[in-house]
C-alpha cells in the first residue's frame, strides 16, 4: 500500500531565523576543497523584474572529480573530504546571492552519456507553494554542454541559454559566474519537472 | 545495459500544489508561465546532501529551553516519522522547524504584526530522523496571525517544516496544521493543495499517548517523501 506523499508548502516570508545558514554559502570550507575555486552569483527577479528578497537558495553538485559524496554514487573516484557539495544562501535586500564554490567535474548522464559540468538549484520564496528546481551550467564549457543530455532536452535555444552562467572576472585564481533567476516573463528561467 | 539509477515516483494530480494560485497573492508574479521540462533522474537527481552529527543537541529539539526563562504559551509535544511512500522510515535526515510564538508573531525583522516577542522564544529547532525514522520536538503552539493577502486575513496556525530525505528530489519545505483549527477553512496556502486526501496529511493528529500528563499536549505528524521506483524505467 502506497502512503500519500506530504505536499509543498511556501517558505513563507519569515524563513531566515530558522533555515538561514550563512557558512553554507561558502562550499570550500574556507578553501579547503581540492579544485578551482569559483563564485556563482546572480539576482533572483519576479514577473515584474522585481528583485526578490525574500528566496532561499540550495545547491548541490558534485566535486571537482565528478564525484558525489553520497552512498549511491558508486563511480570510483575520490571523495573530497573538504567538500560536501551542499549549499544554502538566502537573497539579500537586492535579491543577490553568492555562492563560493568550487568547479564541478562530469558525473555521467542517463544511458552511459556524460553529463557536462553543472550545479544543480532549489528555489524557495514567498509566493513559490513548491520550489522550483533548476541547473546552473558554464557558459564557457560549451563543447561540453553541446552534447549534455539533459541540456539536450531543452529545444529552444533561448530558453536553453538561460542556463548558462557567464563567466566573469577572475580574481586571486576565483572566476565569477552571473546567474540570474527570473521567476516568470521575459528571459524566463528553464525550470525542471525534477 | 547502463547503471542508471532508479528514478523517485512522480506527484499524482493534486498531490503538489500548482506554482499559480491566485487566491494567494504572491503565486501570482512568481509562479513561471513556461511549461516546466521533464528531468530524467540521473546521479544528480538521486543523490543529495547528507547530515550527521550536530543536530540533534537537547536544546535543538526543545525549543522552550534554548533561553533563560520559560516561553509562554501551550506546551505541545510534535513528534512522527518521516517515511517513503512505501512506508519505509527515512533514517538520519535533516528536519528543520521554525515558528511564530504563542501570540503569532516571528522573530524576524520583517514581521510588523503587532504581537509581543517573547524574550524566551526563539522558534526554531532542528532534528535528525533516528533509525525508526523518528523525531521529536518540545515547544510552544503557535498563534495564529494576520497577513496582507486579503482583507482581514489570517493564516492558520502551523509550523514550518524542512526535510531532505535521501536524494536532491526528496527535498521538501512544508507547513503542519491543527486538528479543529476554524481557520484551515479560510487558508489558501492549505487550500492549494487539490486533494482532499493530500491536504488532510498536512494536519496533525492529537494523541492522547503523547500527551505528558500536567505538562504538554501532544501532536503527531508523519512526514511521507517520495517513493522509488522498483525498476530503471525509460522515459
Ligand atoms: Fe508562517
Amino acid at each position: 500500500m502506497k502512503l500519500i506523499p506530504t505536499a509543498s508548502q511556501t517558505v513563507g516570508p519569515f524563513f531566515h531565523f530558522g533555515l538561514e545558514r550563512p557558512a553554507w554559502a561558502d562550499l570550500t570550507g574556507g578553501g579547503k576543497a581540492i579544485g578551482d575555486r569559483i563564485r556563482i552569483e546572480g539576482q533572483v527577479r519576479d514577473g515584474d523584474g522585481a528583485p526578490v528578497q525574500d528566496a532561499l537558495l540550495e545547491i548541490w553538485q558534485a566535486n571537482a572529480a565528478g564525484k558525489y559524496d553520497h552512498p549511491e554514487d558508486e563511480q570510483e573516484k575520490p571523495v573530497d573530504p573538504g567538500f560536501r557539495g551542499f549549499g544554502r544562501c538566502a537573497t539579500d535586500a537586492q535579491g543577490r546571492y553568492a555562492f563560493t564554490t568550487v568547479r564541478p567535474g562530469r558525473v555521467p548522464g542517463r544511458g552511459n552519456t556524460l553529463q557536462a559540468p553543472h550545479v544543480n538549484m532549489t528555489i524557495f520564496a514567498r509566493g513559490l507553494l513548491k520550489h522550483l528546481v533548476t541547473r546552473v551550467y558554464f557558459a564557457d564549457r560549451s563543447a561540453a554542454n553541446e552534447s549534455d543530455p539533459v541540456l539536450a532536452t531543452i529545444d529552444d535555444p533561448v530558453a536553453r541559454r538561460t542556463l548558462l552562467a557567464s563567466a566573469g572576472a577572475t580574481e586571486g585564481g576565483v572566476t565569477t559566474y552571473r546567474f540570474d533567476i527570473i521567476l516568470q516573463g521575459d528571459g524566463e528561467t528553464v525550470f525542471f519537472e525534477a | 545495459m547502463t547503471n542508471d539509477p532508479r528514478p523517485y515516483a512522480r506527484e499524482y494530480k493534486g498531490g503538489q500544489p500548482p506554482y499559480l494560485h491566485s487566491d494567494y497573492g504572491s503565486t501570482v508574479k512568481r509562479a513561471p508561465k513556461r511549461g516546466q521540462i521533464r528531468l530524467e533522474h540521473t546521479l544528480s537527481e538521486v543523490t543529495g546532501p547528507t547530515f550527521t552529527s550536530g543536530w540533534a543537541g537537547p536544546e535543538m529539539a526543545d525549543l522552550t529551553r534554548q533561553h533563560s526563562g520559560e516561553p509562554i504559551g501551550e506546551r505541545i509535544i510534535v513528534a512522527g516519522r518521516v517515511l517513503d511512500e512505501d512506508g519505509r522510515p527515512v533514517a538520519g535526515t535533516l528536519l528543520e522547524m521554525w515558528q511564530a510564538n504563542s501570540a503569532g508573531r516571528y522573530i524576524h525583522p520583517r514581521d510588523q504584526h503587532p504581537a509581543p516577542l517573547d524574550p524566551n522564544f526563539t522558534g526554531a529547532g532542528q532534528v535528525l530522523t533516528n533509525e525508526r525514522g523518528e523525531w521529536r520536538f518540545l515547544t510552544i503552539k503557535p498563534g495564529a496571525y494576520p497577513w496582507r493577502n486579503t482583507h482581514n486575513a489570517w493564516r492558520a496556525q502551523h509550523l514550518h517544516f524542512s526535510v531532505f530525505g535521501p536524494g536532491f528530489v526528496t527535498r521538501i519545505v512544508t507547513q503542519m496544521y491543527f486538528p479543529g483549527d476554524p481557520l484551515l477553512a479560510f487558508d489558501p496556502i492549505y487550500h492549494s493543495i487539490a486533494d482532499g486526501a493530500a491536504r488532510e496529511r498536512l494536519i496533525s493528529a492529537y494523541d492522547p499517548g503523547l500527551s505528558e500528563a500536567e505538562f504538554a499536549l501532544g501532536y503527531r505528524f508523519d512526514i511521507v517523501l517520495r517513493g522509488r521506483l522498483a525498476t530503471p524505467t525509460e522515459s
